[in-house]
C-alpha cells in the first residue's frame, strides 16, 4: 500500500552552485541567493509565486546561530512562512521530505527548499559532530566520523583483496561520472589501472580507509521548488513527481543507549518498507538511476547491497561488472556522488536533485545514454539516519 | 564531575563541558569592497537597484527584493545621517568594544534606505535623541572591520 497523500506533489524548480572550496567571494546569503535565482529561473516563476521557504544546513557548520534568519537577505523569504531544519548529514533530503509534506498536505501550493554548507568556513566540523553525543553515557567515549568499520566488515566476509578492488573500483568509477559533471567538485582524472597504485599509496586515514576513498569538504548550495500537481502542470513543461519517500533512523550507538539491537541497517529497514509499500519487487529491474550519499567508497559498496534489497557477494559482483556503471543495470550517482562533491546540507538534496534532472534529461554533459523514468535517492546522516526517495517520470503509480 | 551542592540536588551529577569553536568567514567581494572602501578611501558606499531604487547599505549583490544584480551599481554616500533608534548599553561583557554604558545606534545615512547598526559617542545618553544628525568619525588605526568606522557622533548645529 502506498503512504497516502493527499495531492501529488511535483519538483518544478532545480538550482544549484558549482561545488567547491574555493568561494571566498561570495558570503553565505550571496551563495545561496545564486542557488535561488537559478532554481526560479528553471522553474520561470519568481518570488511572488513562492509561499514558504524551508531552509537548513548542518548546525552552527558555519558557527551562525540561526542562520536563516540572516540569510532572508539571499533566500527571498522577507514576509513568507519559513521554516528551519537540520538533521545532521541528512538535512538537505529531509528538507525534500519535508517540503513534499507541506504541498501534499495543502498547506502551500508552491514550497522552496535551500539546502547549503560553507564547510570551508566550519573549522572543526569534528568538533560539532563529536558534541551531538550524550555528555553523561557518551560523549566521553564518542570518536568522530571517520571510520574503518565497513572496510573491516567487507575484507572479512569476502577477503581483503576482492573487497579492496571493488572499493577502488567504485572510487575510480565515481570519479569518472564527476569528471562528466562540470559542477562538480574533485574531479581527478582516475583511470582504472591506477588501481592497484592507489590501493597501495592513497595516504591512510584509519585501517583500511584511504584519503581517496573519502568524501570531500565543499562548499555549495542546492534549491528545489516544490509545487502541487494542478501548480505544477501549470509551472512546469516536464515536472518530476515525488511519489514516496521514508525516514529511518537508529541511535543505539550514541545517545541513547537503549534500543534494541537491530538486524538491519537503516538503509535496509528503508528500502524494504518503502519498496514493499510501493509494490516494488525487484530494483535492480524497476530503477533507472539511483543518486546515493556514499560518503565513502566502502560505504558506497557496503551500502548497495542494503539499497537493493541483495544478498551475499550480489552487489561486489555488480561493481565487479560494471553494472552500477552509466550504462548498466542500474546507473548509480551520474553526478559523481558524495566523495566527488560534499557541501554537506546541499548533498543530500543534490541527490533528488539530480535524480530529476536526469528524468528531465537536463543533466547536460553528464545526462545518462537510456532514457530515465524511474529514480531513487538516497540520503544519510546522523549516526545511522536513511532518507529514501522514489522520484517519477510519469504520474502513473496510483493503484499499484 | 561535578555534584550539585545544593540540598534537594544531592547526589546529581552535573557535567562540566567546554567547546573550542574556531572557525572562518568569507565575507565576499561586495562586503570586502565596502571595507576597502572605509580603510582607504574613508567613504561609505552602497549599491542602488536600478529596478526597485532601493539603496543598501551595507551593500548587497543581489537586491533582496527582486533579485536584480545590483553590485556594480556603487553609489557613495555621505558621512552624515539620522539616529532612527538607539539602545543604552548598561550590561557589561567581555566581548563587547567599549566600557558601559555607551549607546549603540541605528544610522540611516543621507540617500540610503537601510538603517544600520554603529556606537554613538561624544554624547551623554540622556541627551540623545531619535532624528538627531551624526557623522561617521573614523578609527585612526584600521582593524578591516566595520570598526574602521569608530563611532557616529552628533553633528555641531
Ligand atoms: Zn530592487
Amino acid at each position: 500500500m502506498t503512504k497516502k497523500k493527499n495531492r501529488n506533489v511535483g519538483i518544478v524548480g532545480i538550482g544549484m552552485t558549482e561545488i567547491s572550496s574555493h568561494k571566498e567571494d561570495q558570503n553565505q546569503p550571496e551563495m545561496i541567493n545564486e542557488a535561488v535565482r537559478a532554481a526560479l529561473a528553471d522553474a520561470g516563476i519568481t518570488l511572488k509565486d513562492i509561499d514558504c521557504v524551508v531552509h537548513g544546513n548542518m548546525e552552527l557548520f558555519e558557527m551562525v546561530h540561526q542562520p536563516d534568519l540572516w540569510h532572508m537577505i539571499g533566500t527571498g523569504a522577507l514576509g513568507k512562512p519559513e521554516f528551519r531544519i537540520t538533521t545532521g548529514g541528512t538535512t538537505g533530503m529531509t528538507l525534500i521530505a519535508a517540503s513534499d509534506n507541506l504541498v501534499a498536505s495543502g498547506m502551500y501550493d508552491v514550497v522552496m527548499a535551500i539546502g547549503f554548507n560553507k564547510l570551508q568556513e566550519a573549522g572543526s566540523t569534528t568538533g560539532g559532530i563529536t558534541n551531538m553525543a550524550d555528555p553523561l553515557w557518551y560523549r566521553h567515549l564518542q570518536t568522530g566520523a571517520l571510520t574503518s568499520t565497513s572496510a573491516n566488515m567487507t575484507i572479512e566476509e569476502f577477503g581483503a583483496e576482492r573487497a579492496r578492488k571493488a572499493a577502488m573500483k567504485h572510487r575510480i568509477m565515481m570519479d569518472k561520472h564527476a569528471g562528466l559533471n562540470e559542477r562538480a567538485h574533485r574531479r581527478l582524472g582516475l583511470e582504472y589501472n591506477q588501481m592497484e597504485d592507489l590501493m597501495k599509496n592513497s595516504p591512510p586515514l584509519i585501517g583500511d580507509l584511504r584519503l581517496i576513498h573519502m568524501c570531500s569538504q565543499s562548499d555549495g548550495a542546492c534549491v528545489m521548488i516544490l509545487a502541487s500537481e494542478e501548480k505544477a502542470k501549470k509551472i512546469s513543461k516536464k515536472p518530476v513527481w515525488i511519489r514516496d519517500h521514508i525516514a529511518v533512523h537508529r541511535e543505539e550507538t550514541a545517545s541513547n543507549a537503549y534500543f534494541p539491537i537491530l538486524s538491519e541497517n537503516s538503509h535496509r529497514a528503508a528500502a524494504r518498507k518503502l519498496f514493499a509499500r510501493n509494490g516494488i519487487t525487484n530494483p535492480v529491474e524497476y530503477f533507472d538511476v539511483f543518486e546515493m550519499y556514499d560518503p565513502s567508497a566502502w560505504w558506497g559498496i557496503e551500502w548497495l547491497r542494503d539499497f537493493f534489497l541483495l544478498k551475499g557477494d550480489e552487489a561486489i559482483k555488480m561493481v565487479e561488472n560494471g553494472d552500477w556503471d552509466l550504462d548498466g543495470k542500474v546507473p548509480v550517482n551520474p553526478s559523481g556522488g558524495v566523495t566527488a562533491s560534499n557541501p554537506i546540507s546541499a548533498t543530500a538534496m543534490l541527490k533528488p536533485a539530480e535524480v530529476a534532472l536526469q528524468i528531465r534529461g537536463d543533466a547536460g554533459t553528464h545526462q545518462l545514454k537510456r532514457e530515465v523514468r524511474h529514480g531513487l535517492a538516497s540520503g544519510f546522516g546522523g549516526v545511522m539516519w536513511t532518507e529514501l526517495m522514489i522520484l517519477e517520470k510519469d504520474l502513473n503509480w496510483q493503484g499499484v | 564531575m561535578n555534584t550539585c551542592r545544593n540540598e534537594i540536588s544531592k547526589d546529581c551529577f552535573v557535567v562540566p563541558g567546554k567547546m573550542a569553536l574556531p572557525n572562518q568567514y568569507f565575507a565576499g567581494r561586495v562586503g570586502s569592497k565596502f571595507i576597502i572602501s572605509l580603510r582607504d578611501s574613508r567613504k561609505i558606499l552602497g549599491v542602488r537597484c536600478p529596478k526597485c531604487k532601493s539603496v543598501y547599505v551595507p551593500p548587497l549583490e543581489y537586491c533582496e527584493k527582486d533579485m536584480t544584480k545590483i553590485d556594480e551599481n556603487w553609489v557613495e554616500l555621505g558621512n552624515e545621517g539620522v539616529l532612527t533608534n538607539y539602545t543604552v548599553v548598561n550590561y557589561r561583557d567581555a566581548h563587547l568594544p567599549r566600557k558601559v554604558p555607551y549607546i549603540l545606534g541605528m544610522v540611516l545615512l543621507d540617500g540610503a534606505e537601510t538603517p544600520f547598526v554603529h556606537i554613538v559617542s561624544g554624547i551623554e545618553p540622556e541627551n540623545v535623541e531619535i532624528g538627531m544628525r551624526v557623522k561617521a568619525v573614523f578609527a585612526d588605526k584600521t582593524t578591516n572591520t566595520i570598526l574602521d568606522i569608530d563611532h557616529f557622533a552628533p553633528v555641531e548645529e
